[in-house]
Formats: C-alpha cells, structure tokens, sequence
C-alpha cells in the first residue's frame, strides 16, 4: 500500500500535560471537587449521627478520631469546601447575571473568594473551639 | 468523555537536537513537537538551538528561521504574520497564542511549542480543525432574513453597530475553543467558545431576523450548556476577546425569552 492510502491513526495533541494551570480553570475545578468534597462531608456526618444514636463508646471513638490531627484535617478541609463551594456559587451567580467578566475582575473575585474561604474557615474553627 | 492522560499512540517521546552553528553566542533553546504520519512512531519533542543574534523577535520568526536554515521538514501553518490570520494559533509556553504576536523575550527558559490542545495531529504544529469548521457550518454564520431586502444597505444605528465590538474581530483561530477543559472532554457535542462567540456575533445583530431560531439551536445540554464559565477563553485569547462573556449573554437571552 502507498504511503498516501495507508489508514492514518492521528494521535491527539498534548492538552493537561502541557497546559500551564490557569487560575480560571484551576479555580473552576477546585469548585467541582469541594462540590465533590461536601457530598462525601454529608456521609461523614450520617456516620457521626449514626455514632451518637449508638452506645457511649462507639461515640467516644468517633470523638477520638475527630480530636486526631487526622480527624481535624478531614473536618477543617470540609469546613474550607463548604466556604469555598458557598462563596464561589456566589460567584458562579454574578456571572449567571453578566457581571465580571473582564479577566482583570475574574481573577480579582477568584482571590477574594479564596481569601473569604480561608478567613472564614479559620474564624469558624476558632469559634467552634471557644463554644465546645 | 474526560480521559486525562494522553492515548498509547499520542505519548510523546524525546527527539533530536539541532545544535546552534558555531560560533553563536546568544542561544535560546525551541522545544518543539513533532509527528510524522510516514514512519507510524509516536509523537516526539526536538529540540533547537536558535542563535538569537539573527533571528527576529517573534516565535514565528524562530519557527522560520528553523524552517529555513535547520531542518526543512518541521511543519507550521503561517500566513500573514501580523495576527490577522490566525493560522499560526499554537501552544506556546503553555498557553494558546499565536506564534507571529508572541515574543519569544515573554518567556522564560526554553520554549516549549506545541500544537492547539486535544485535537488531532495532521502532522508536527498543524491540528486537524475539521470539527470546529463543521461546527461553525452549524451555527450558520450569515445573516438572515425574512422581510423584504431594502433597496440599499440594511442600515443599523451606531448604537446597533456598537453591539457588534468584541464580536466580530475574531479571526477563528481555536486559541480559545483548545484551552477549554470542556471543549477538550466534550468537543464532539460542545460547540466550544470561538462558535459560540461566532453564534452570538449573529444574535447580537440588529439586522439578523433569525433569533429565535438561532436560540432553538442551542438549546441543548451539551451544544451551548457544557459551559461551565471556566474562563480559560477570554484568558488565552491573543485578540483580548471575550468569549466567556459571549456565551453567558446567549445564556441570559435564553432565560429571557422563557419569562
């Protein structure tokens, strides 16, 4: 066969190997996972339930797990998805009405969510810890 | 569907390197991507040693100087040099531009070219860009009417007029369409960026009788919808658009005509 009527398998072109991270899409994707993120918390929660409503020692040994530093990267990881996912929807709503959409403004609102985020996740922490 | 690595025949491998000539002291290193469809390798990256001294201030002045004077065979599409084209829409440094209004002084290192993202390789820096054109074709990119033709021009208030800026200037170059996670996961159904700002082009004029019609067409979970407002469009644009924008007007007309 010819070079020129042998079947030609195209490869594809290099896309997240090679794409430098972008705020926008990083920003974007990070809204996703915490999505992600929140629903896997409601599970971590129905357990947490679960262990009240049984005796005082499976409760004790969910708590010991929660006061591990394990167990305070999984909540304050969720607490920061929760702030992240509330305050990036926002937003995802200013856009839904054609506000900010200059890449100058973008990144402005993408900053300040993840300072917002950040800020109220430790704010939240620190109260929680004072009302225990 | 999302598949994040690269297929067995599109992992890219290390090629050659063309040393600079001797004697060049102001050297800056191309890493470019290559595939061949003759010899049935898989994809690899050479690597050129440019003397800067004689070589133009453009990544497309690289390209040809490489072209030229190091190896014939690298394969580019190139046209009028001055960002007007769009032809020479590629990966440079990781991000979508075009090649003629890059400076090769903006980045830092070597310089790292690649063609657009997630499209099929017809050979070296050239993707195959059938399914955007077919796309495009989709959206019917002319004016329509239903009245009667004016004797004159269909004239348009400067206003009107306005409503066209930002629009029109798009020379289709993909740049924007290829940095899109979405358009790469879902470009089979998803028209991408660069249509839809095309689309809007059309439904944003005052002369175009067909906004509903128009409308009709991308009403659609995938065509209009897998915008998810990521923003890597109006980001890479090298002709400062705003596709992102484009498409959440469609999106705001398309809840307007249903209240």
């Amino acid at each position: 066969m010819s070079v020129a009527n042998r079947p030609v398998h195209r490869p594809l072109s290099p896309h997240l190997q090679v794409y430098r991270p972008q705020l926008t899409s990083t920003l974007s994707i990070l809204h996703r996972a915490t999505g992600i993120a929140l629903s896997l918390g409601v599970l971590y929660l129905t357990v947490w339930v679960v262990c009240a409503a049984g005796s005082y020692e499976t409760y004790a040994r969910f708590q010991a797990f929660n006061s591990s530093i394990v167990g305070r990267l999984v909540l304050g990881g969720w607490l920061f998805c929760m702030f992240y996912h509330l305050f990036n929807g926002i937003r995802h709503l200013f856009w839904d009405m054609g506000y900010g959409f200059e890449i100058k403004d973008a990144y402005r609102s993408g900053w300040i969510v993840v300072a917002v985020s950040l800020v109220a996740t430790a704010i939240s922490w620190i109260v929680g810890l004072r009302l225990i | 569907m999302a598949e994040f690595t690269l297929p067995a025949n599109s992992k890219v491998g290390v090629g050659q390197t063309y040393a600079a000539p001797a004697g060049a002291k102001n050297i800056r290193k191309f890493k470019v991507y290559r595939w061949t469809p003759e010899d049935g390798k898989n994809p690899s990256v050479d690597t050129y040693e440019v003397d800067m001294d004689t070589c133009g201030p453009m990544v497309l002045d690289a390209l040809i100087k490489i072209k030229n004077e190091m190896d014939s065979s690298l394969t580019f599409r190139r046209s009028c040099r001055e960002g007007v084209c769009g032809s020479c829409a590629m990966n440079i440094d990781g991000t979508n531009t075009l090649a003629c209004t890059k400076f090769i002084d903006e980045v830092k290192g070597d310089i790292k070219i690649y063609p657009l993202p997630h499209m099929p390789v017809v050979r070296d820096l050239v993707p195959d860009l059938n399914v955007p054109y077919a796309q495009l074709t989709s959206i019917e990119p002319w004016l329509k009417s239903t009245t009667q033709p004016p004797t004159r021009e269909r004239l348009q208030s400067p206003e009107e007029r306005a409503k066209l800026d930002g629009l029109w200037e798009c020379i289709l170059c993909f740049c924007c369409s290829t940095s899109c996670p979405s358009y790469w996961w879902n470009g089979d159904r998803y028209l991408g960026p660069a249509i839809l700002l095309q689309a809007y082009r059309w439904i944003a004029d005052s002369r175009d009788e067909a906004k509903g019609e128009r409308l009709d067409n991308l009403e659609d979970p995938f065509r209009l919808y897998r915008c998810h407002t990521i923003m890597n469009c109006t980001k890479t644009c090298p002709k400062s658009l705003n596709p992102a924008k484009a498409i959440a007007e469609i999106k705001k007309l398309m809840v307007e005509r249903t209240i």
